[in-house]
């Protein structure tokens, strides 16, 4: 479904992706990892040609997103993602947030995209908070308004970048729930994240990325077991300590 | 020691409120045409078309370093010539208004684009980022997510440029035209009582433009909660 071969990219002179390759199946949930500016944002900001690249190529559902004849925004519409800080619009309550995307870039009716945004909200368990602003929700309920307002697009698979590090530790497990029941539903996930609890409870892979480059591309069982890199072994005492 | 006589005031008030009625057409077209054509001149400084870019960025470097009376009194000499060649109106055509509203909408799009361009610029990358990532164009970025953001952070700085803007507008008197400004200038002038009309002028504006920004701030209060 995804596929990446010998990307690279350079800001001016600094390789901030060094020749990354790794394949995503149809149902498949890999978790990105390693330490921060090893490239982990930029490598899934590629996949759906947020950030360009200068070498290589990658393919979604068989669509070159280097190629300059590529549909970006068409490509962009069917591939979800979600972001560290969230980014709900402020200006629009939560059932707007739903419900602009829909109608604006897929051309839904309103009312069949308000039933949708309704549908996904009590998704997130979150029905009765439709017509809030999101400055009036709590970091983990913006999150998942985040996680339903990407799933109302029907993307045909997931980007996460660090979905719950902004987020006050009793928050976490909220979100986590709903990315967790996401994966058993199905969806394709590449899910850049700390929580090693959530690798192991969903991941088919890890990648472990340092200094720009994949270092571990891994089943995630062997992952934890046997990390075949000192880097990652240090990461992993790391993290796994506290 | 002066004797004050304010006594011409009273029968003067038709003429002076007709007077502010001017002033105040003014300073609403020009702040309708100023944000309008202002959010033009910002949206295309960030155009990835460069030639266009520069060509807004000219004009609003050169209204902003030239002094407005400059401006108005250009208007003055060439929009009458301009509008009365195009309708083949009468030489007698009293075109000062017009001109006076299309300098003024003219200059104040100058301020009202960099303030907007501010506010473009006070949305974060990551809202961008957001809107890209659901699908939107650059366009629909622009219009649905940044703008109406970038107005919201800019109603205080928007609305202070408008008291400014109002303020201003007294220097039409350069055109004789009859602002609150000039009415109150003709009226002194005919009853010898300059001063009393020039305190009462001042007075009005004060007592506006106070009261306008008391209103502001308690907006933009309101807004901080
Ligand atoms: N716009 C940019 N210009 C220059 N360098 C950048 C830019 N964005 C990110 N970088 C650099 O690229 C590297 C990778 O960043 P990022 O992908 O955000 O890392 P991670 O998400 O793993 O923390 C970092 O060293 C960062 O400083
Ligand atoms: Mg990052």
């Amino acid at each position: 479904m995804i596929s990446l071969r010998n990307v690279s990219k350079y800001y001016g002179d600094f390789r901030v992706l060094a020749d990354c390759s790794t394949e995503v199946r149809k149902g498949e949930v890999i978790v990105v990892c390693g330490p921060s500016g090893s490239g982990k944002s930029t490598l899934i900001k590629c996949v759906n040609g947020l950030e360009p690249f200068q070498r290589g190529e990658i393919i979604v559902d068989g669509v070159s997103v280097g190629d300059r004849k590529t549909n970006l925004s068409r490509l962009r519409a069917r591939v979800g993602m979600v972001f560290q800080h969230f980014e709900l619009f402020p200006h629009m309550t939560v059932a707007e947030n739903l419900v602009i995307a829909q109608t604006k870039v897929l051309g839904r009716r309103r009312e069949e995209a308000l039933a949708k945004g309704t549908k996904l909200l009590e998704r997130v368990g979150l029905e009765d908070q439709a017509d809030k602003y999101p400055g009036a929700l709590s970091g983990g309920q913006q999150q998942r308004v985040a996680i339903a307002r990407a799933l109302c697009m029907d993307p045909i698979c997931m980007l996460f970048d660090e979905p719950t590090s902004a987020l006050d530790p009793e928050m976490i497990n909220e979100v986590l729930d709903v990315m967790v029941q996401l994966a058993k539903d199905g969806m394709t996930m590449i899910v850049v994240t700390h929580e090693m609890g959530f690798a192991r409870k969903v991941a088919q892979r890890v990648i472990f990325m340092d200094h720009g480059r994949i270092v571990e591309d891994d089943q995630t069982e062997s992952f934890f077991r046997s990390p075949r890199s000192a880097r990652a072994r240090q990461f992993l005492s790391k993290i796994l300590r506290d | 020691m002066y004797e004050y006589d304010w006594s011409s005031i009273p029968g003067a008030l038709p003429f002076l409120a007709h007077g502010m009625r001017v002033s105040l057409e003014i300073t609403a077209v020009a702040i309708v045409v100023g944000i309008v054509w202002g959010t033009m001149l910002a949206v295309l400084r960030l155009s990835s078309v460069k030639p266009l870019a520069w060509l807004a960025a000219g004009y609003v470097n050169l209204f902003r370093s030239v002094p407005l009376v400059m401006v108005l009194l250009w208007f003055f000499l060439i929009v009458p010539q301009f509008l009365q060649d195009l309708f083949n109106l009468g030489r007698a055509t009293d075109t000062r208004l017009v001109s006076a509203m299309v300098g003024f909408a003219l200059f104040e799009a100058a301020y009202y684009s960099e303030i907007i361009r501010a506010g473009i610029h006070s949305v974060g990358q990551g809202q961008i980022a957001a809107a890209h990532a659901l699908g939107m164009t650059r366009g629909q970025a622009l219009r649905l997510v940044v703008l109406p953001q970038a107005f919201r952070n800019m109603v205080p700085l928007l609305l202070t440029q408008a008291i400014i803007l109002f303020q201003d507008t007294s220097l039409v008197y350069v055109s004789a035209l009859a602002d609150f400004f000039g009415a109150a200038y003709k009226v002194g002038e005919r009853d010898g009582r300059i001063v009393e009309l020039l305190l009462f002028a001042g007075a009005v504006y004060f007592v506006l433009c106070y009261a306008a920004s008391r209103l502001v701030r308690r907006l933009q209060r309101r807004a901080a909660a």
